[in-house]
């Protein structure tokens, strides 16, 4: 099998005395969309942050490529070729939707690619060529949404992290950005770390996922295995079964437990 | 006096007003700082060029020892940062408000240490001359002070649209976590801007020393500037330059109508009537803060 392109190993990190990820081992391969699933304060988010460089670990390594990039700083990280798209959107709310995509190609100097990626971020999201010139502030959710993607693509990421990108928005639109975000992993072979507590539409665009619980990997298999599997289903998808007398059951145990 | 000379330079004195409101308002937007020496910073900037240009000093040619002061001021802006703001990161705003203002009373200690507490003038090529516009009889210096604020406003409004720098800089002043996230380097980019602040506070002192004495504890008007910004709206570049020139153009003609004690109150009732019926500023861009 070939080299992971994104190797996480025992990672841990801090919010001052709070120990927010707890050893957390992961990896990513070439080409593949993995999700990392898990309830509200799960770690998720803050496990994102320390692998882009935004938070530093406190243990534990991450490899890009086979590089280390533990404790580099943000920016480095995104010039190696990984970019977050953060939680929440975080547009530049006073700044043109053009100049947010711009921004997105701070790091990089080819100018004639960052012509053609543009172009490319504007055939998936023509929404976002329409509005070029609108404060970015102005748009809607979904909108921002598909900004902040596209403002992640202009950095020619060879891997994407993409935290909660169904967060607020309408089943329809929900729809929307999961084909666009399949479409790009297809495409234009970008390798995506997924962070989701809609663990249906996660697990449907993904080949492989992990599930967290209060800092830790508590569950890890393949996309098609971790959707039949009955602790996902009655903790992340809301499946719920019937038992023998027809009642539901109401007290579950997780079998990780 | 003329009400016409009276509106020039009320509008001179504006500009100066204007532009160390602006460095406030620069610094704020960037890093979240006020820095109370923005006045004291015009003030040594000033006498760098003094010390560079006049004949009791060094007497180097003019159009040489303005851009060389502007380059020491944004060089000790940048410094400032690096060496010792950014070592505050973390700590409360009140810690870097205290610092400001101990840096202010350096500033203040050390030019009246190094070229004594007398008023002194820039030896600039526009002082004692005149324009003539028909009837109308001006300084030129006060006339060079208008030109060059609206070319300083000018260049500075086409670097912060234009320029990759320039917009990264509003990106990150906007949202800085996702500056973080773009690959922006924050850090040197707060730097920066407070290079920019000693540039722009340079500026502003030259205009001032041209037109005028200049001593030591003439950085103490940082705080009729510091009401400009308010008025202004602490928030935008535009609305720093119109609160200083309200102030400047206030303060003449405050002067010359009320009676002597009452024209000093004039900028700070201003700032008081603007806190009161617009409480977030003239030019407020108004945009929530989110949590
Ligand atoms: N800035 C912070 N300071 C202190 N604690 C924090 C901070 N941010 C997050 N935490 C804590 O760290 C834990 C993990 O938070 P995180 O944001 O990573 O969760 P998450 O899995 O992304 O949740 P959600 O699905 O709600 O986004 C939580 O217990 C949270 O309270
Ligand atoms: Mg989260």
């Amino acid at each position: 099998m070939t080299e992971p392109v994104l190797k996480v190993d025992n990672l841990e990190s801090y919010y001052g005395p709070i120990m927010a990820i707890r050893g957390v081992s992961l990896e990513v391969r070439q080409g593949q969309i993995v999700t990392v699933l898990g309830a509200n304060g799960a770690g998720k988010t803050t496990l994102l942050k320390t692998v882009s460089g935004v938070m530093t670990p406190a243990k534990g390594t991450i490899l890009l490529n086979g590089e280390p990039i533990h404790g580099a700083e943000a920016d480095a990280v995104v010039r190696k070729g990984m970019v977050h798209v953060p939680e929440g959107r975080e547009i530049f709310p006073l700044l043109s939707v053009g100049e947010n995509v711009a921004l997105g190609a701070y790091v990089r100097t080819d100018k004639a690619q960052i012509a053609r990626d543009l172009e490319m971020v504007y055939s998936y999201f023509p929404i976002l060529a329409e509005r070029q010139n609108q404060r970015a502030g102005t748009l809607s959710g979904g909108q921002q949404q598909m900004l902040a993607i596209g403002r992640g693509l202009m950095a020619a990421p060879k891997v994407m992290l993409l935290d909660e990108p169904s967060l607020g928005l309408s089943p329809l639109l929900v729809e929307e950005i999961f084909t666009i975000i399949r479409r790009l992993n297809k495409e234009q072979q970008v390798t995506m770390m997924l962070v989701e507590q809609n663990a249906k539409v996660a697990l449907d665009v993904a080949d492989y996922g992990y599930v967290m619980e209060i800092g830790r990997i508590v569950m890890a298999d393949t996309a098609p295995a971790l959707e039949s599997s009955k602790d996902v289903q009655s903790f992340y998808l809301g499946v719920q079964e019937e038992t023998q007398r027809g009642q539901r059951r109401w007290k579950q145990r997780k079998t990780w437990r | 006096m003329d009400l016409l000379q009276l509106f020039i330079s009320g509008l001179a004195n504006g500009c100066v007003y204007g532009l160390i409101a602006l460095g406030f308002v620069l610094i704020y937007k960037a890093t979240e700082a006020v820095n109370f020496a923005q006045g004291d910073f015009m003030m040594f900037g000033a006498f760098i060029t003094i010390w560079l240009t006049n004949t009791d000093y060094l007497g180097i040619n003019f159009w040489i020892a303005v851009p060389v002061a502007m380059l020491i001021m944004g060089a000790f802006g940048y410094l400032l940062d690096v060496a010792i703001l950014r070592k505050m990161f973390g700590q409360s705003q009140i810690a870097v408000v205290i610092l400001t203002i101990a840096l202010g009373f350096i500033l203040r200690f050390a030019a009246g240490a190094i070229w004594a507490h007398e008023p002194q003038s820039l030896e600039s090529p526009f002082a004692g001359r005149e324009v003539r516009l028909g009837e109308l009889v001006l300084g030129l210096e006060e006339v060079a002070v208008v030109f060059v604020t609206i070319l300083l406003t000018f260049a500075l409004y086409l670097f912060f649209n234009r320029s990759k720098l320039g917009i990264a800089m509003q990106a990150a002043s906007q949202n800085q976590l996702a500056a973080y996230y773009m690959g922006i380097p924050v850090k040197r980019i707060q730097s920066l801007v407070w290079a920019l602040g000693g540039v722009v506070a340079a500026v502003a002192g030259i205009l001032f020393a041209s037109k005028g004495a200049i001593d030591p504890s003439t950085g103490l008007l940082g705080i009729k500037a510091f009401a400009a910004a308010v008025i202004g709206g602490f928030g935008s570049l535009p609305g720093a330059l119109i609160g200083g020139l309200i102030i400047g153009l206030v303060e003449p003609f405050a002067a010359y109508g009320l009676p002597a004690g009452y024209s000093q109150i004039a900028p700070y009732a201003i700032m008081l009537l603007v806190l009161i019926f617009r409480p977030a500023g003239l030019f407020s861009t108004t945009q929530k803060k989110k949590v």
